[in-house]
């Protein structure tokens, strides 16, 4: 019973898309408040738009809601659930915007909605700078602290600039007030400088005002993490220390728990700051991450920001001390203090304390750049990072080492090949921050530069640098050791982190053979436990990570254990959605009776909570890592099996490898994976199934492909074997782009083979995913593409059921999919894409493995598929399972009612983040590469409505009247009348380049010509579409990509117009079939019956209805 | 910024090996730190993740050999600010990983050089969470490290034959020989004595800041001693041994509660006035040395997250009050941890006690205000 008896139920808001900057730890942190209000018996109401989140899963709440985040439908949701609160903390930027909308407009206040977590007075508090500037400067007088936020100036004048700089100094900030998104900001490194950017900025300013500030580039980052309960109890979980000093946005740079280079004064100091803040800001029943820059030739302090809410800081903190902070928000929330609450890893002590820790945590950013090649890849206060690995080991180096190689990204690790370089050229490229430049930093100090010298170069501080110094010596010893390596000094180089390709490298032997080495001279880790108090209490729950220490914790068990490898840092095609099907494989196996044991290193991610499994490892997914894991557990326990078929493709490339060690694999085989990997073998499978597949060869040379395309005929499609989200995906159209291309990949990938396909670009995709136990295939769900073929799957947004599709297509499609899995030997989970093109339905490929969609379809089908896959593959039958009730005791995914809902998915993309050098945009023309980093679900009864939903999801709500913009290619323009003549209908004044309008106009659709950007301004003064757009003069775009990347013309035009939708925010379409199910979108937000309905009520309709065969 | 490197230092460069045996045989293997040589004390460990140099002046940790549960130590070297006493008083130092440079403003030296000036024998070696372990389920223990030893059967018998913390007086080997005065910051209000029993210089500045005239007295010193300053409070200090073996303070602050005069107590001091009160003190397994505990006011019900150093702990009811020679008593304070008591008080005079560390240094700054109570029990006193 919560100590507030009167709150009965609550809303929790969730942050809906995984976007940059605001990613799967809302999961984490949603999940784990879900669970806690649930088990203290309150109602808990969801509304989350993102269907590949564990917490949208209809178990974590009585009432969940795959809704658009918006306050009009949080709104709905109010009225139809009536919640006595809503708890807004811990969804992120998301939730605590829309919980302040919402106040805003009343609604709360007229449904006697209760804010709890924290209240709108703090919330602004933290979020305004000059309020915050005020709380800091009163809280440094009222305790005498050393605190302050940085020195600025507001100036009108150049003079008053020139006078203010006198007093801050150089370099420093200039911000022109109330400009657009912070157009004209800038940083002057000197008088010149200053002239020009505040010159500009006093220009550009409607008030003729720029905030000069003084520059903290530099200085040394901190973060703290506080809770503090209505008692006033206050606690800090954790420091966290910044590697990458001041100027690179903390999500991006290379950050370490605890902090590492704070004596006593300056930490308690920072500790007296951040409670002081806590408290005159009023959080009183929550969490904040609060932000700090030292100086770090002085010690000054300044304290940058504070978010009143759970963030991926406090995530990251959670899982680096075992205290889990949303969990313990959300009991503050109901009003628990933290005496109260017991810590879950002693069982014995109470949370009102604070973590120590007795080992080091590294976090390390991974980046997406190679999937936005004309992106500016150096490294701001603007987030860039798309996941992040972390790691646990008793010392730095052996932390950072294992983080570095958790990337599992080429090149990632530190190197010792070839010759170090040149320093001063090393450290020149490692003064401006960039992905990898720890390596560069690693380099040079291995190359000769000093400590002094990198130091003075990149601003981090010696300490780190001294720790990697140690790194490089202990790689010398290894390289030049003139014995074979011994057991001295292999086990002091396992202690610095080196992995055994490492080691290999250094001795030019294979990993295998340093492995076998190792194992014979008994080098093996222990795990150690995450206990939350440095061994002073035992701990209860196996919270492991291993080090190369001196005694091991891994408990003994004797329920039989099943190993899931999770799927390691998000990144674009691998995110959270698979981080589901290992959760919920975990929690099914659990009460199958099996001891569950995750292995992952992702800190954002609900698997890698210790309250997911029996046992969490918290280790990088290499082979290596995963064999010591397997090791430890077979020697405390049986281990039942090892599954690789959840986690995405890093799991399911360690497969036949771990398989060859004698790890027993359970589900679909390795050898059974290889004939669906491989091309060659695939193409057998297909044979013997008599099932159609576009054209193909495998190309090892520019020749060879040259060759394949001659015969198969272009459009192809080319790709290397073995990647996922696409990569290195392109369609090409002609020899000479195919020859660029493959230069490039083979040099990207030797040891694997360019693919070579008929590209179908008259087709209509389609996803399956099935699980199959070798006698009954279970059609999971059938999703129609939306998008034309050759628009990567991720990047596609899909219809389930799919809404063109006839019976017979279902049907053939169940049919090819069965052969499929019996010919591959699937046990388990099996995703296949389709084709379907004039009548005939061609197989584009098939994963054995849980795919992308899993959640959603799991979700839009009502069915658990991911658990029933983990049943599967311990050998249940799908007999079995419906007989249980797991899954539906008649029917599958492709026999759903008539009046099933349907359910659109649709991926957001995060063009908006990445400028080019030059500081313009991004092209953000979708193709066979995936770049979408999140996705949203709509839906509802009719597609229209779904999919509008699934937009305003995604983009915001699509215009339902103003001007719509069309320039579509010459293949689209007969396809595009019909809807763009509904369009005008609508009352949308329609403008289009000439060749456009002109079949419009013949059609009978009024249509207004703007001139084309490569045309320029009319000779009155006309503006072009481009300008239009930027005026905020257009609300809908339809725009169709022509031409070949890359060149002028046709092509760049639609890429200017492209990249200025995004900047404003206009909705952009860029395909035809996205036009036609958008103008449906538009007529359903016109016909006004847009509603909300959980997932709950869908399942339950879908049961009733489930239960009347389809006439 | 101010590096220093220490390449002697470098575990990485292992040339002088060191060892560490607990009187239970268990040996532990790793590289020296400090000073070379031989030295013996009692198996302690310390869990804070900062504050390293404030913890080895501590004189608390006289004749105790100190573990750091946290790995990297000495990164932010030796600075002439931090220090709780005139010199490093722990017997022997046990890290992970010692820092091979110091990286911080304030920093004058590095720590390896710093310990191996005044003679402190350390070891570096990776099985300090091993060794924690093994405290905390068999209990604090005698120990031995050795950089001249290669026997551990040989070292262990040296450790058997060392002096255990059990009745052992040892206030008096820390605590000033000679009295001085600690004036106060700006106007004075007060005049306090303090017995030093092993106090940490950030106490009597606690007081100083709050106005008092801080009279710091030798550890022997008599009632008579005491109130010949005629001062508004007595202060009794932190320090280390067993207070069983402390009579001669138990015997002076008996005369200071006779005369009525306001009373604080810190750690030691808390022992002292429990003893006094007629209470029993008792080892526990492995004490309380750390910078994370939460210590709950009972008549508030807040919590504090305070720094601890004590290996004994006063016996005494915490459910209700009870009785004393010098009226009724009650425990205000306890450990959330394990609630054993930590703190005391009168409830009919001005005397009270805690068993953790207001001034800190280490640790949090949470419970500074029971300086401020000490304070108002004075100024009541004076008005009264």
């Amino acid at each position: 019973m919560s100590p507030r008896a009167d709150l009965r139920s609550v809303l929790v808001i969730g942050s809906g898309p995984i976007v940059i900057g605001q990613a799967c730890e809302f999961d984490y942190s949603g999940t784990q408040a879900c669970r806690v209000l649930k088990a203290e018996g309150l109602r808990v109401t969801l509304v989350n738009s993102n269907p590949a989140t564990i917490m949208t899963d209809p178990e974590f709440a009585d009432a969940t809601y795959v809704e658009p985040i918006t306050p009009e439908v949080v709104e709905k949701i109010i009225a139809k659930e009536r919640p006595d609160a809503l708890l807004p903390t811990l969804g992120g930027q998301t939730a605590l915007n829309t919980a302040v909308a919402l106040h805003e407009a009343g609604v709360l206040e007229r449904y006697g909605v209760e804010l709890i977590g924290a209240d709108i007075d703090a919330i602004q508090a933290g979020e305004n700078r000059e309020r915050f500037k005020e709380i800091v400067a009163r809280v440094a007088d009222k305790y005498g602290l050393n605190a302050e936020s940085a020195r600025s100036v507001i100036c009108h004048t150049m003079d008053e600039c020139l006078a203010a700089a006198a007093d801050l100094g150089y370099p420093m900030v200039v911000r022109p007030s109330f400009t657009m998104g912070g157009a004209g900001s800038g940083m002057a490194y000197d008088e010149a400088g200053l002239r020009r950017i505040a010159g500009a900025g006093l220009d550009a300013s409607p008030t003729s005002e720029v905030l000069l500030e003084e520059s903290i580039l530099g200085w040394k980052e901190y973060e703290l993490e506080v809770m503090r309960d209505k008692h006033d109890n206050v606690v800090i979980v954790c420091s966290i220390e910044n590697l990458d000093p001041m100027g690179v946005h903390t999500g991006d740079s290379i950050t370490v728990a605890p902090a590492m280079t704070l004596t006593d004064r300056e930490y308690q100091n920072m500790r007296d700051v951040a409670i002081a803040v806590i408290r005159e800001v009023g959080v009183d029943t929550g969490g904040c991450n609060i932000q700090f820059a030292v100086h770090p030739g002085t010690g000054r302090m300044i304290v940058i920001e504070m978010n009143p809410r759970v963030s991926r800081s406090s995530a990251l903190a959670s899982k680096a001390t075992g205290f889990p902070i949303a969990k313990i928000a959300a009991r503050l929330a109901i009003g628990y203090t933290l005496d109260e609450i017991p810590n879950d890893i002693t069982k014995e002590t109470p949370a009102s304390f604070e973590p120590t820790l007795d080992y080091v945590v590294v976090k390390v950013p991974r980046f997406a750049f190679e999937k936005f090649p004309a992106a500016d890849r150096t490294l701001t206060t603007h987030m860039k990072s798309v996941g992040e690995a972390m790691a646990i080991g008793r010392s730095f180096p052996e932390a950072l080492q294992k983080a570095l190689r958790s990337l599992e990204q080429q090149g990632s690790s530190f190197s010792w090949a070839g010759e170090p370089g040149d320093p001063a050229e090393l450290l020149a490229r490692a003064a401006l921050p960039h992905e990898g430049r720890l390596r560069d930093v690693q380099r040079a100090l291995w190359a000769g530069a000093t400590v002094e010298e990198t130091h003075a170069a990149t601003g981090i501080d010696p300490w780190f640098l001294d720790q990697i110094a140690a790194i490089n010596e202990v790689a010398d010893r290894v390289r030049s050791a003139e014995d074979a390596l011994t057991r001295g000094n292999l086990l002091a180089a396992k202690r610095y982190g080196f992995s055994d390709a490492q080691l290999g490298e250094l001795r030019s032997l294979s990993e295998e053979v340093v492995r076998e080495l190792r194992y014979a001279l008994g080098v093996r880790p222990v795990y150690q436990t995450v206990d939350t108090c440095a061994a002073e209490f035992a701990a209860r729950t196996p919270y492991l990570y291993s080090s190369y220490d001196e005694e091991t914790e891994v408990p003994p068990g004797d329920r039989p254990k099943v190993i899931i490898l999770g799927s390691g840092p998000n990144r674009i095609g691998q995110g959270v959605e698979f981080d589901y099907s290992c959760v919920h494989a975990s929690f099914t196996l659990a009460e199958a009776g099996y001891e569950t044991v995750m292995v992952n290193c992702n800190p954002e991610t609900v698997s890698t909570d210790y309250d997911t499994s029996g046992r969490l490892y918290f280790e990088p997914l290499t082979l290596e890592d995963v064999l010591e894991v397997v090791h430890a557990e077979q020697r405390s326990g049986t281990v039942a099996g090892v599954i690789v078929q959840l986690g995405g493709q890093t799991p399911l490339g360690l497969a036949q490898r771990l398989k060859d060690a004698g790890v027993p694999i359970v589900g679909t085989s390795p050898e059974s994976i290889h004939l669906a990997e491989e091309r060659g073998a695939f193409g057998r499978v297909l044979a013997r199934a008599g099932l159609p597949a576009p054209k193909h060869g495998t190309a090892s040379s520019a020749a060879e492909a040259r060759e394949i395309a001659a015969e198969i005929g272009y459009p192809v499609l080319v790709r290397p074997s073995y990647v996922l989200g696409g990569r290195g995906m392109e369609i090409v159209y002609d020899d000479e782009t195919l020859s660029a291309y493959m230069e490039k990949a083979t040099a990207a990938s030797p040891e694997h083979p360019v693919l070579v396909d008929r590209f179908l670009d008259e087709s209509i995709e389609i996803d399956v995913d099935a699980l199959y136990d070798g006698e009954e295939l279970f059609l999971g769900g059938v999703m129609e593409h939306i998008e034309e073929a050759g628009i990567h799957s991720g990047d596609s947004a899909c219809a389930l059921p799919p809404i063109t599709l006839g019976h017979d297509d279902v049907k053939r499609i169940r049919e090819s999919t069965e052969a499929l899995a019996a010919g591959i030997g699937v046990r388990g989970l099996m995703n296949v894409q389709y084709a379907l093109s004039s009548g005939v339905v061609y197989v584009l490929e098939a994963n054995p493995r849980a795919s992308r969609t899993i959640p959603f379809v799991s979700k839009a089908t009502a069915v658990p598929l991911a658990k029933a896959a983990a049943r599967v593959m311990l050998g249940a039958t799908i007999a079995e399972l419906r007989a249980e009730g797991l899954l539906p005791a008649e029917g599958d995914g492709g026999t759903l009612p008539l009046d099933a809902p349907i359910a659109v998915k649709e991926a957001v993309l995060p063009f908006d983040r990445f400028r080019t050098r030059e500081g313009q945009g991004v092209d953000t023309v979708l193709g066979p590469e995936m770049r979408s980093t999140g996705e949203v679900m709509g839906i509802d009864e009719v597609f229209g409505t779904a999919f509008a939903k699934s937009q305003q999801a995604a983009y915001g709500s699509l215009p339902t009247k103003g001007r719509a913009f069309v320039s579509v290619a010459n293949r689209d323009k007969r396809h595009m009348i019909f809807p763009v003549k509904r369009l005008s209908d609508l009352g949308f004044e329609i403008l289009a380049t000439e060749g456009t309008a002109e079949v419009l106009r013949r059609n009978g659709v009024r249509a207004r010509v703007v001139r084309k950007h490569s045309e320029g301004p009319g000779s009155g003064g006309e503006p072009t579409i481009v300008r239009r757009v930027l005026d905020g003069e257009v609300d809908l775009i339809v725009n169709t990509p022509f031409g070949s990347p890359g060149q002028s013309g046709p092509r760049l035009d639609g890429y200017e117009i492209r990249t200025a939708a995004v900047l404003r925010g206009v909705p952009c379409v860029t395909t035809v079939q996205g036009l036609a199910a958008a103008v449906q979108g538009i007529e359903a937000i016109v016909r006004g019956d847009v509603g909300v309905r959980s997932l709950q009520e869908h399942a339950e309709r879908l049961r009733n209805a489930r239960q009347v065969p389809p006439g | 910024m101010s590096m220093q490197r220490k390449e002697a230092m470098d575990p990485t460069h292992p040339t002088n090996e060191a060892m560490l045996v607990l009187e239970d045989g268990r040996t532990f293997h790793g590289t020296g730190f400090g000073a070379a040589g031989e030295t013996f004390g009692e198996m302690v460990f310390n869990t804070g993740m900062t504050g390293y140099q404030e913890t080895l002046t501590d004189p608390s940790y006289h004749r105790q050999i100190v573990a750091m549960t946290a790995p990297h130590i000495g990164n932010t070297g030796v600075n002439d600010e931090d220090p709780e006493s005139g010199r490093i008083q722990v017997a022997g130092y046990v890290v992970r990983e010692p820092a091979r440079i110091a990286s911080n403003w304030r920093s004058r030296r590095s720590l390896g050089d710093e310990l191996a000036a005044a003679g402190v024998v350390g070891i570096a070696m990776p099985g300090t969470r091993a060794l924690t372990r093994h405290l905390r389920d068999r209990g604090a223990m005698r120990a031995g490290i050795s950089t001249t030893e290669t026997d551990p059967a040989a070292l262990l018998e040296r450790v058997l034959a060392s002096p255990s913390m059990v009745g052992a007086d040892l206030a008096r080997e820390v605590g000033t020989t000679e009295p001085y005065v600690v004036p106060a910051i700006g106007a004075r209000r007060f005049t306090v004595a303090a017995v030093d029993l092993g106090i940490k210089a950030m106490t009597p500045h606690r007081m100083a800041e709050r106005g008092c005239e801080v009279h710091v007295l030798p550890p022997t010193s008599t009632a008579e001693e005491i109130l010949a300053l005629r001062p508004d409070g007595v202060f009794f200090s932190n320090g280390p041994g067993d207070p069983a073996a402390a009579d001669y303070a138990v015997a002076a602050l008996r005369g200071v509660l006779d005369a009525g005069v306001p009373f604080f107590g810190i750690c030691f001091g808390n022992q002292i006035f429990g003893r006094a009160l007629g209470l029993g003190t008792y080892k526990l397994r492995f004490g309380h040395r750390g910078i994370n505990q939460p210590v709950q006011d009972r008549a508030t019900g807040r919590v504090d997250v305070s720094a601890h150093n004590h290996g004994f702990a006063v016996e005494a009811p915490v459910d209700r009050a009870f009785d004393t020679p010098y009226g009724r008593a009650e425990v205000t304070h306890v450990n959330l941890n394990d609630g054993c008591v930590e703190g005391l008080r009168l409830i009919d005079r001005p005397a009270f006690s805690v068993q953790y560390h207001p001034e800190a240094a280490a640790g949090p700054h949470d419970a500074t205000g029971l300086f401020d109570r000490f304070c108002e029990l004075m100024d009541r006193k004076e008005q009264g």
